[in-house]
């Protein structure tokens, strides 16, 4: 079977303990904020440890505070937001992100700190040791080329993360601290669109919370893309985030793409496409036809890249459908199947 | 076997056997499995798709840490292989390598992790071939060789017969269909990783504990690469985490590690990781097919011309039977009065296929499937009546000489039929959805053995103890099908016995009857044949004693209830283990045998013994869509199936079969494929699987099951026991051809092809709103030379089921030379 390779392992006691273990050695330390990737990655050893630092035992990393700005601490099992009735209320779309990532077993271990940060994925990358020896390894890990595209210069691994797109459309941001200090930024800025160096964040910090803004007359969903609606990563996903004038006129639009390149995209033309309009057939349709350009998809995931970049269309105007109340004209492969039954 | 007695348990559903230990995690699966002093094994894998191995120096992986033991190809030189045609593997290989994780040293360690460390220390200098990739590169004669024997270049195995006369049959149709389609390989996917374990037992002999379908054929391997007397090995097949074909070959990992423990004189454990698995492999053929069917006006068949080419990877497996099944069983669910079969199978650069549920069956069948629902779209007839009109008859012989015994098609049909409510929803569905019919059928077990003798294919012995308790020997291996609870349950019925009084020994080849294994859905009937002999041998020998107890010569005794009595006078009796005493104190030690050999077939030609069966299952299934046409994405809410299982001897275990084979079908209908990563060729030789792990390689969860309505027909087959014919493999057949025409019924496109991805539905959309016809699949079938066909004359034409012109043909090539098997046992 795949073992772990060794590593030493300390459970951090607060945040300022964390900083202190990550400041010591900040390129061979790693956190350990539920391990769901982290461990899988570390036995194909395509991510590295030397030292992994546990912040389970953190308490002021956990919970979900706040009233009109509502924060989330980075160690809050996915699980547990998906179960928070303040949040169902208040970010049905943030819940139902959370709520598509991964299985449920994985989201009572998995937190939102993690799906953040987590590593970008690559169908050459996301394989064991023996079988990326045999393609001669990618730039990514231990090699020069990226087989996604021969002659291009970057990494084009895909941010999988189904929280980053909707975050990031209704502007959340969140906190870092290190032994040097502690700043906020907008959750857009965590990300770097770029396979190798994903996270826009420094080595020697901790992500400890995110912070919501207040739900205004926001309107906010998360559109997911992928084969099964049971378990698997996204290979596409929409968040999107309106506001709307008294005559329904849109006055705020903010739409991220996720899965499409190594970073949460912005959709500015589908953005600017709303931005004073009613939401009719005719605009939901002009929005999701100007995103089909953004979209980077390649042949690094599920499914044919053609059909992906055809389908960000197709989700974007899904998602601004159901913000807009029309009638669904896509349906989202998760739909529930309804129970198995048997008649003998 | 006269089912006059009410019975007991047989029709019951009845707990199984294994339940308990299962769900309480106390079943012991091979990986389980621990001995004393026992080190760990890594197998080496190429990381080469193709080449020659220059030279291998192990010197530093054998000074590595923790190290005791180093294996390269020349330890173990004798090849092996499931079929005596073709024994064209090594335990590690000796001079090429044929694909990415084909081994080449084995290293055993105190622990797995110093194993595997020892392994990046092996120095192997390569001389790298052509890589072949797909049908382009194996046709290509430029290319290298990667075997050097087959039929020609890098075709394994070409097979041509003729069955009648099918131009004449084409001149009779009004219609004449001829499509091109593909079906795309897929693996099992068992949830168990194969895991072995070999302990040297102090005298030069060694016992092999693996997860094995086959340890009759693993102990065979065994004997021959080890070179030692067959007596001296002992196979023993632990329950099996999950099979379905991918365990039924004898494999590397298995030999290499009898022969380190033997090297060693310590027990030797390796465990393989899934990567490894989709390694092993064995998976469904890919295989593309050219199907030319002429129809009447009322839709019956007048003849049909199949041509099948098949993706075998890079060994031989069960090939030469997969190539002869994707043509055998065309027959037996509709009346075929003249049929072609062209067969070919190629060599690539990939893990070998070989028998996935189904073996060689779903591919044609789903080429067969989708092709009557054009034929009944084109004459404007319901699918389903139109199957119903021109089912192969009961007890008749096919043209290709397969004698049908019970034929149960009909009221499965019938019932999905009825299930659905086809007929009064299928002219009234909502955009989007739609109903697909296909049927199937499948073998309930090979009529012949995969070594040609004429010994049993399965046995069982009973011994009787004072107590009551009777201990069941087979050779039967349990891979959660549930062959344990037969057994068990086949014996308790006869002897009137509850299944607490029965104690099995299994799959142990020092201890028990040899039955074949667990392949081509044979147990239930074989080995249920052959434990209800032995019961009744036994129920003789204690009636015998009973009546003479009891002073009641020629009295009806009765065994029931864990009493054996007289039917006049049920009072008059006595327990079992009363009467097993009786019967000591008169014949002493009591032990019986019964064993199983199937009737012999019809067909007299060369490749007639494929395609036989004692009895053939039938189903039928419908499946509902919901596709949608902004995406491609097609959801499937229902599915009804229609099973012929002869006789149900536990209703849920059948059930459980069933929906297993649903959720399998969904899965090769829809998402599952042995897809490849083919590097740019400017830039490199890799050929690596595209995603050998279980969250990339898509398969369904429960989440993602339909919802199920299962039938279970029973129409009792007289070679059966009890009636019962197979149900772990022919349920899964129809599901995918039916999603086809269940897409055609939503949207009016067809799908040629599997797994039918979104982007398939999409483009035949597309194409379909631009004014083309709406399909997806291949655009054509290679020009291939199947060399001139065995001419059969079917029995309507009076044929006595031997070939006109086999001695113009004689043997043609696809197996192995004289010279290469005169190193092979004798066959038994």
């Amino acid at each position: 079977m795949l073992r772990l390779p060794e590593f030493s392992f300390v459970a951090a006691r607060d945040i300022g303990e964390a900083c202190a273990l990550l400041a010591e050695a900040p390129k061979s330390t790693r956190l350990l904020a539920g391990g769901t990737d982290l461990l899988p990655n570390m036995k194909r050893r395509h991510q590295h440890a030397q030292r992994l630092v546990g912040l389970r035992a953190v308490a002021n990393m956990r919970g979900i505070h706040g009233d009109s700005e509502m924060r989330v601490g980075a160690m809050t099992t996915l699980s547990t937001i998906t179960r928070d009735a303040k949040l169902q209320r208040h970010w049905p779309g943030f819940v139902r992100a959370v709520q598509s990532i991964s299985s449920p077993v994985l989201r009572t271990t998995g937190t939102i700190g993690g799906n953040l940060c987590l590593d970008t994925r690559c169908n050459y990358y996301n394989q064991s040791e023996e079988w990326r020896q045999a393609i001669g390894g990618c730039m990514k890990e231990a090699g020069d080329i990226c087989w996604v595209a021969p002659s291009s210069p970057r990494c084009w691994a895909i941010s999988a993360s189904d929280s980053a797109p909707l975050l990031c459309a209704i502007g959340a941001r969140v906190r870092l601290v290190s032994v040097r200090g502690e700043r906020v930024i907008p959750v857009e800025q965590l990300f770097v669109d770029d396979g190798i160096v994903w996270l826009g964040k420094s080595d020697d910090e901790v992500l400890t919370e995110v912070l919501l803004p207040p739900v205004e007359n926001t309107k906010a969903t998360y559109w997911k893309l992928r084969r099964r609606g049971s378990i698997d990563f996204p290979v596409l996903g929409v968040g999107a985030a309106l506001r709307m004038g008294a005559h329904g006129e849109v006055t705020h639009a903010r739409i991220f793409l996720g899965a499409v390149s190594s970073a949460p995209l912005r959709a500015p033309e589908s953005e600017a496409a709303l931005l004073g309009q009613q939401l009719t057939e005719a605009t939901v349709k002009a929005a999701g036809e100007a995103a089909r350009g953004v979209a980077h998809a390649l042949d690094n995931t599920d499914f044919t890249m053609l059909w992906r970049r055809q389908m960000t269309a197709v989700w974007v105007e899904g998602a601004l459908r159901e913000l807009g109340g029309l009638p669904p004209r896509a349906q989202m492969p998760e739909t529930p199947l309804g129970a198995p039954a048997m008649s003998v | 076997m006269a089912d006059t007695n009410k019975r007991k348990l047989i029709g019951t559903s009845f707990r199984r056997v294994d339940a308990v230990g299962k769900v309480s995690g106390r079943t012991q699966f091979a990986d389980d499995l621990s001995f004393p002093r026992m080190v760990f094994m890594k197998l080496l894998r190429s990381p080469l798709p193709h080449a020659q191995i220059v030279s291998i120096d192990t010197s530093a992986a054998e000074r590595a840490p923790g190290v005791v033991g180093v294996l390269t190809g020349s330890d173990v030189p004798v090849p092996f292989g499931i079929l005596p045609v073709s024994h064209d593997e090594h335990a590690l290989c000796p001079d090429k390598v044929r694909f990415v994780g084909d081994p080449v040293a084995a290293v055993a360690a105190l622990t797995e992790e110093q194993a595997q460390a020892a392994l990046a220390l092996v120095r192997v200098e390569w001389k790298q071939l052509d890589t072949i990739a797909d049908y382009d590169d194996a046709l290509d004669a430029s290319k290298d060789l990667i075997h050097t024997y087959g039929d020609d270049h890098n075709f394994h195995k070409k097979v041509s017969l003729r069955f009648g006369d099918p131009e004449a049959g084409f001149k009779q149709a009004d219609l004449v269909l001829e499509d091109t389609m593909f079906f795309d390989g897929n693996t099992h996917l068992p949830l168990e990783q194969h895991a072995t374990i070999a302990v040297p037992e102090g005298d030069g002999r060694v016992a092999v504990w693996s997860s094995t379908q086959t340890p009759h054929y693993l102990h065979k391997a065994l004997t021959k690469v080890l070179g030692l007397p067959a007596p001296w090995i002992r196979v023993i097949a632990l329950t099996n985490g999950g099979g379905f074909g991918g365990k039924s070959d004898p494999f590397n990992h298995e030999i290499a590690a009898a022969k380190m423990a033997l090297n060693l004189g310590r027990p030797v454990k390796i465990t393989l990781t899934r990567e490894e698995v989709f390694q092993c492999h064995r998976g469904r053929h890919p295989t593309l097919m050219s199907i030319r069917t002429g129809f009447r006006k009322d839709g019956s068949m007048t003849a049909q011309h199949l041509k099948t080419l098949l993706d075998g990877g890079a060994y031989g497996s069960y090939g030469v039977a997969s190539t002869y099944y994707t043509g055998a069983l065309q027959t037996v669910t509709y009346n075929l009065p003249h049929y072609q079969f062209d067969g070919a199978r190629v060599w690539t650069n990939k893990p070998p296929c070989g028998p996935k549920r189904g073996h060689g069956t779903p591919q044609p069948r789903f080429a067969l499937e989708v092709q009557l629902d054009k034929a009944a779209h084109a004459l404007g007839l319901d699918p389903a009546a139109m199957r119903l009109k021109q089912l192969q008859p009961k007890d008749s012989i096919t043209a290709n000489w397969l004698r049908v015994g019970s034929m149960g098609l009909g009221p499965c049909i019938e019932a999905v039929m009825r299930g659905s409510k086809w007929l009064e929803r299928r002219n009234a569905m909502p955009p989007g959805r739609g109903l697909g019919i296909a049927c199937s059928s499948y073998l309930s077990g090979a009529g012949l053995p995969i070594n040609w003798n004429h010994m049993p294919h399965s046995g069982v012995q009973l011994k009787l103890d004072r107590s009551g308790g009777v201990a069941v020997f087979c050779g039967q291996t349990e891979i959660g099908q549930g062959s344990d609870s037969i057994l068990a349950a086949c014996v308790a019925e006869i002897l009137g016995i509850s299944l607490q009084e029965i104690r099995l020994c299994v799959a142990d080849t020092d201890l028990t009857p040899v039955d074949l294994g667990s392949y081509s859905s044979r147990v239930t009937l074989m080995m249920g044949n052959a434990a209800v002999q032995a019961a009744e041998r036994a129920r003789e020998i204690l009636a015998r004693a009973a009546a003479e107890e009891l002073k009641l010569p020629g009295a009806n005794i009765v065994f029931a209830d864990g009493r054996v009595f007289d039917a006049a006078d049920p009072a008059r009796g006595m327990s079992f283990a009363a009467a097993v005493q009786a019967a000591e104190s008169r014949y002493g030690t009591i032990g019986t045998t019964g064993s199983y050999t199937p009737p012999r077939a019809p067909g007299r030609y060369r490749g007639a013994g494929v395609g036989p069966s004692p009895a053939y299952s039938y189903s039928a299934c419908i499946v509902e869509v919901d596709v949608d046409p902004a995406t491609g994405i097609v959801r499937v809410p229902d599915v009804w199936i229609a099973h012929d299982v002869g006789r149900a001897l536990n209703p849920t275990l059948v059930a459980g079969q069933v929906e297993g084979s649903i959720y399998m079908g969904i899965g090769e209908a829809l998402m599952e494929e042995s897809a490849f990563r083919r590097l740019p060729e400017k830039l490199s030789s890799a050929l690596v699987h595209k995603f050998p792990n279980m969250l990339e390689y898509k398969s369904p969860t429960f989440l993602d099951m339909p919802r199920v309505h299962t039938s279970i027909i029973e129409e009792p087959d007289a070679n059966g026991p009890f009636g019962a014919k197979e149900v772990g493999q022919g349920p899964l057949l129809p599901v995918m051809p039916a999603v086809s025409n269940a897409i055609f019924h939503a949207l009016g496109v067809r799908m040629d092809q599997v797994p039918i991805h979104p982007w398939m539905v999409f483009k035949a959309l597309e194409e379909k709103r631009r004014g083309g016809v709406g399909r997806y699949g291949p655009k054509a079938f290679p020009a291939v030379d199947y060399g001139a066909s065995l001419d059969v004359p079917t029995p309507a034409e009076g044929g006595d089921g031997k070939a006109r012109n086999a001695d113009d043909i004689g043997v043609r090539g696809g197996t192995m030379s004289e010279t290469q098997r005169q190193s092979q046992e004798k066959p038994c």
